[in-house]
């Protein structure tokens, strides 16, 4: 499809490129403002600074807040990868009715809205005396991402040929030796993927923790929260501008790869 | 799938031990995370269901109130007429994205996939964010509008619906696009071809031929945004200033501020069962389970 498009074709991708504009926009606002001198949110005049990006990595706030973000999604991310791919592969080698209807189950927590999840936890957190504490945050986003798990592990178990696992039981292996020896490894790469999406879930969640955290627990998303509705801190426009940073520089390495990936398999084909 | 190590003990007619048990030893393997989510997830909900019973006073004077009471029944109606908006214009954004995507080159299909994915991935409290600083009375676009001499007064584009509006078509764009672009590239393009070939002008061949097949794709795409946003929070509360209330912040407001569990809880359930309520209509238009990548 390398000819040339026709004019009505033309409009349509003007359109698009117009509607895809509308959804970079906001990406290219908050660098401009985190670069601002002044005490509150503007576009920078005459001067600018990094003085926001400094308060961000030396504010005690700002790192404490840093801090805990990643200890809760680093361990949150642990546990719901370890439960979520056992999971995933028990399901998969099971393939019943019973394990349909299980799978549907541990989708839950990404299907209910997250208002309700916060209640919920909310509601047990009280008995359990876990508010504002970091089991209870970790245990509440535990359950958050481990759909995610599930899900990636087993796109990845779907390619996985169900023979390999056979031979390896016939020849003697136990579940254990199955697992570790000839699953794990193979299905590596998804694993992986479920734990960068359950560690990206976990960084970014914010209804639930603003329901079950106060005053110890204070995760980064909270403390942007809490200052876009004083809107007075330049800090978050940095902060901001930083995730959005990192974002781009991770879809675009993944993208990148997979072009060059693509690249090579057309070339291998041609020259087959 | 039949267990494999019971047909070799029956091949070799060799007995190992005690009869093996006809449960598949791979529930070991399941277990763990069940029992984690009925105690910290299933239980709960159910203690929250409960609640919307039995607080103040056990009966149904809380499911009463979607009936009765005013304040819940406008802000019901708010959330609605919100969610179909937004869902009206991120299909037909989507849409657009979707067909241009399954029409281009590989170059060109890669860069606007990566134009939609970007945003999909940004954190939704920086874009949020982003979007205070461009729509507020003395934000970017105001001042701009100002300077320009377009107005005098500032524009009121956000802490009210239209700003709510803005930022969840921008959140839920992506969500309509990737289900789209799977279901149009399953579009056999000879089939617009015959159209053509057939004596069907552009216009006809996409509007009889093309949009047609396409929809299960917007069925799909259509169903999966309206529930996202009915349960929406971060943005409708940041970019309608408390003043646009839709009903996950009016949820949060009765729990944490005027503290009435028993509408709360009510006003989640109704939330629950709305989504799965959507969600069984979803599942009889299009395959959920590749939908969630399972197989």
């Amino acid at each position: 499809m390398s000819e040339r498009y026709g004019w009505r074709f033309g409009v349509v991708l003007a359109a698009t490129w117009l509607v895809l504009m509308f959804l970079v926009l906001p990406i290219f606002v908050s660098a401009p403002i985190s670069l601002t001198p002044e005490r509150f949110l503007t576009l920078p005049k005459d001067a600018v600074t990094l003085r926001n990006y400094e308060n961000l990595v030396t504010n005690p706030n700002w790192t404490s807040s840093i801090w805990q973000s990643l200890v809760v999604a680093v361990v949150s991310t642990l546990i719901s990868t370890t439960l979520g791919t056992l999971c995933a592969i028990g399901l998969w080698r099971i393939a019943s009715r019973w394990s349909e209807l299980v799978r549907g189950f541990v989708l839950l927590p990404i299907i209910v809205p997250s208002i309700v999840s916060a209640l919920a936890f909310y509601r047990i957190f009280v008995d359990l005396r876990l508010l504002d504490s970091y089991p209870g945050i970790i245990l509440a986003h535990t359950v958050l991402s481990v759909p995610y798990v599930v899900i990636t592990v087993s796109t990845s178990l779907a390619n996985f040929d169900l023979r390999l696992e056979q031979a390896a039981r016939n020849l003697g292996a136990d579940m254990k030796q199955t697992l570790r020896m000839v699953i794990l490894p193979c299905i590596a790469p998804g694993v992986l993927a479920g734990a960068v999406f359950a560690f990206i879930s976990s960084w970014d969640e914010i209804v639930v923790t603003l329901f079950i955290t106060k005053l110890n627990i204070f995760t980064l998303p909270r403390r942007m929260w809490d200052g876009i509705r004083d809107q007075a801190d330049p800090t978050i426009a940095a902060c901001a501008t930083t995730l959005i940073f990192i974002t781009i520089l991770v879809i675009g390495s993944q993208m990148w790869l997979r072009a060059r990936r693509l690249k090579a398999q057309s070339q291998a084909e041609t020259a087959a | 799938m039949s267990s494999s190590a019971g047909t070799i003990a029956l091949e070799t007619g060799v007995p190992r031990g005690p009869q093996p048990s006809r449960i598949n030893p791979y529930w070991v393997l399941v277990l763990p995370l069940v029992l984690f989510l009925v105690v910290l997830y299933l239980y709960p909900i159910g203690q929250v269901l409960w609640i919307s019973f039995s607080d103040p006073e056990v009966g149904f004077q809380n499911y009463e109130r979607l009936v009765t009471n005013r304040g819940i029944l406008r802000m019901l109606g708010n959330t609605f007429r919100i969610c179909f908006i937004t869902t009206a214009i991120s299909l037909l954004l989507g849409y657009l994205i979707a067909y241009a995507m399954a029409h281009v080159t590989e170059r060109h299909r890669i860069w606007i996939l990566m134009f939609v994915l970007v945003p999909f991935w940004v954190s939704v409290l920086a874009r949020a964010f982003s979007w205070v600083v461009l729509l507020h009375d003395n934000g970017i676009i105001n001042r701009a509008l100002m300077d320009w001499g377009l107005t005098t007064e500032p524009v009121h584009l956000v802490r009210n619906e239209l700003g709510v509006l803005i930022g969840m078509v921008h959140y839920m764009v992506p969500y309509a696009v990737l289900p789209l672009y799977a279901n149009l590239r399953g579009i056999d393009p000879r089939l617009v071809s015959a159209a053509r070939g057939l004596g069907a002008g552009p216009f006809e061949s996409f509007w009889r031929v093309y949009l047609p097949l396409s929809l299960p794709g917007i069925a799909g795409a259509g169903l999966l945004v309206f529930i996202l946003t009915l349960g929406f929070f971060v943005t409708p509360s940041i970019l309608g200033g408390g003043k646009t209330l839709m009903i996950a912040e009016y949820v949060s407001v009765q729990i944490l501020q005027t503290v009435r569990w028993g509408i709360g809880a009510m006003l989640a359930m109704v939330l629950l069962i709305l989504v799965f309520l959507v969600f069984a209509v979803m599942s009889r238009v299009v395959d959920l389970r590749s939908m969630f990548g399972a197989k």
